[in-house]
């Protein structure tokens, strides 16, 4: 017997989320992004998200789009292009209402604390920082064992940064919902996963549960299906992002859309060509911009 | 100004190439740790204190391995000793053995640091990448910082945001936070620099050749320690790398003179 299948659409994977939830993106920066779903997110009726990412054009795409009511972050950037213009313009406007900024660390220690289901796990990060002071949500902690030289530490209590969702994009997953990284990095995803109620995996390609470690490392297999709700298949589906090895980001067109987004003009332009349409328009588009490019 | 200097054969080294030394320097009492760089002259400084200084040093491609060897800039391909994806960085982080040296948008007196965002925080003039990791790399690792122009914008009084923790707002912060604080150097393109003035404040370890010290006076918006009203005559100056060491910065580490791009000559 085996066990039960997953595979959705990405309508229906929209079709699951709701206003107000809080959504973890997986990832990282410009890096193996589940685009496609941020896409049809972009696309949907969908308000009031917080958002939980390390952060990209996913959030950049999303500020614009006016979904975002909270975004927890420790930066947004596109590496290569090292601010990213969509997000920058939300800020400087004001244009997402609460604004969490912390420490990298302390994102990755409030997504062990969600998937441990515990409230907060201790940290040095933050401590001395403004990221107390913009976060005064954030409460400190002292410890109940004396430091060597006999000091109770007060040290800073990271809540869990529980989600509802969590969206990530793999190399390789089966129907059931296990899934393989084949680039250089897991990121956090499987951390993600672990913090949310409901996960949707994208992937490159859907694969028989043996081709997932036929000729790939079993350490590689990031994702087990008991962590799965939901399994997509949406080759380029991390497009502009990394998806190494599959395919690196698309710098081109990065840069296209990134000084697209710094002029009104060109950004309506940018949104009318590739984000007005479903994902296979978009990437139809794409297709068509990269041949007028060559 | 210039941004060339000579040696006593007679050899050009420019201002990229003494910064890439101090850079190396700030690394070559680090024995076995994570030299871990933010940028192309860290990168690059990082490199040349392990061909050097400091052979212990543990390094990285910037992506996720460790490498064995010390391939040029961006360069592919080299012997792997590890993985350091991003996960494990923060681990490090914690750990402690790791020595980062971070860019920063602003600097101030008391050698906190700025790279989330300029002006009021909830509505900033300009948003920045965020603080990225500089609060916890201050509270838990040694931490230097590299500035590629040294301005009145850089080196302000007092930083918009506080990302990356100096040392007087760590031990106001209490012994968790000020235990492992170690703000290390700051190294611009017109001098070396640490923490260690009085109060804990920004002090002149030394000028780079070719620079006065009414430069580095313009080019700060507070009173440095070690500089006072004294004469070029009293401060020390940063010494230029060796024949070794520019052969490794000009024909290994960087021959496509990327250094050039942080710190242009002339």
């Amino acid at each position: 017997m085996k066990p039960r299948t997953k595979q959705m659409t990405i309508d229906e994977v929209v079709g699951r989320l709701e206003s107000g939830m809080t959504i973890g993106i997986g990832g990282w920066g410009p890096r193996r992004k589940p685009m496609a779903l941020v896409r049809a997110i972009l696309r949907s009726d969908l308000t009031d998200l917080t958002i939980v990412s390390w952060g990209g054009a996913d959030v950049g795409l999303l500020a614009d789009a006016g979904k975002i009511k909270k975004l927890v972050y420790a930066f947004v950037s596109l590496d290569s292009i090292p601010l990213e213009p969509l997000f920058g313009l939300a800020r400087q406007n004001r244009t997402i209402p609460e604004i969490c900024e912390w420490d990298e660390g302390m994102f990755f220690t409030g997504l062990k604390a969600a998937s441990e289901r515990l409230p907060f796990l201790p940290m040095r990060a933050g401590l001395g920082s403004d990221v107390l002071r913009n976060n005064p949500d954030l409460k400190l902690v002292t410890s109940p064992y004396p430091a060597p030289d006999g000091e109770l530490e007060e040290l800073v209590a990271v809540p869990a940064l529980r989600l509802d969702v969590a969206l990530v994009h793999m190399n390789r997953a089966d129907a059931h919902g296990n899934a393989s990284y084949l680039g250089p990095d897991p990121y956090f995803d499987d951390l993600f996963a672990m913090a949310a109620d409901q996960v949707f995996v994208s992937c490159e390609q859907v694969v028989d549960t043996a081709g997932l470690s036929v000729d790939t490392p079993v350490q590689r297999l990031l994702l087990n299906r008991m962590m799965v709700t939901g399994v997509v298949e949406t080759p380029n589906g991390a497009h502009f992002t990394t998806c190494t090895p599959d395919y690196e980001r698309d710098e081109k067109f990065q840069k296209h859309y990134a000084r697209s987004a710094a002029d009104p003009e060109a950004w309506a332009a940018f949104k009318q060509r590739f984000l007005s349409g479903d994902e296979d328009a978009y990437q139809a588009a794409v297709a068509d911009w990269t041949k007028e490019q060559a | 100004m210039s941004t060339e200097t000579k040696t006593e054969t007679g050899t050009e080294i420019s201002r990229a190439e003494v910064c890439a030394a101090a850079v190396a320097d700030a690394f070559s009492d680090d024995g076995e740790i994570f030299g871990s760089p933010m940028g192309i002259m860290p990168m690059l400084g990082v490199r040349l204190a392990k061909l050097t200084s400091n052979p212990d040093l543990v390094i990285s491609d910037g992506e996720s391995l460790f490498l064995g060897g010390v391939p040029p800039l961006f360069a592919k391909g080299d012997v792997v000793e590890g993985w350091i994806p991003f996960r494990r960085v923060f681990d490090v982080v914690a750990y402690g053995k790791r020595h980062v040296m971070m860019g920063a948008t602003q600097i101030d007196r008391h050698g906190n640091q700025n790279i989330s965002a300029i002006g009021d925080f909830a509505q900033p003039r300009r948003q920045l990448l965020g603080s990225r990791g500089a609060p916890g790399n201050t509270v838990n690792n040694r931490t230097s910082y590299w500035v590629a122009k040294q301005s009145p914008r850089v080196f302000v009084e007092q930083v918009d945001v506080v990302s990356g923790v100096g040392p007087k707002l760590a031990r106001e912060a209490g012994p968790a936070a000020s235990r492992f604080n170690d703000i290390h150097r700051i190294v611009t393109n017109l001098g070396v620099f640490d923490v260690n003035g009085p109060d804990d404040t920004v002090r002149l370890l030394s000028v780079h050749p070719g620079v006065s010290l009414d430069e580095v006076r313009a080019a700060s918006g507070f009173e440095i320690a070690g500089l006072g009203s004294g004469s070029d005559a009293d401060v020390s100056t940063t010494r230029v790398p060796t024949a070794a060491e520019l052969m490794l910065i000009r024909e290994v580490l960087d021959p496509r003179k990327l250094r050039e791009r942080e710190v242009p000559s002339a």
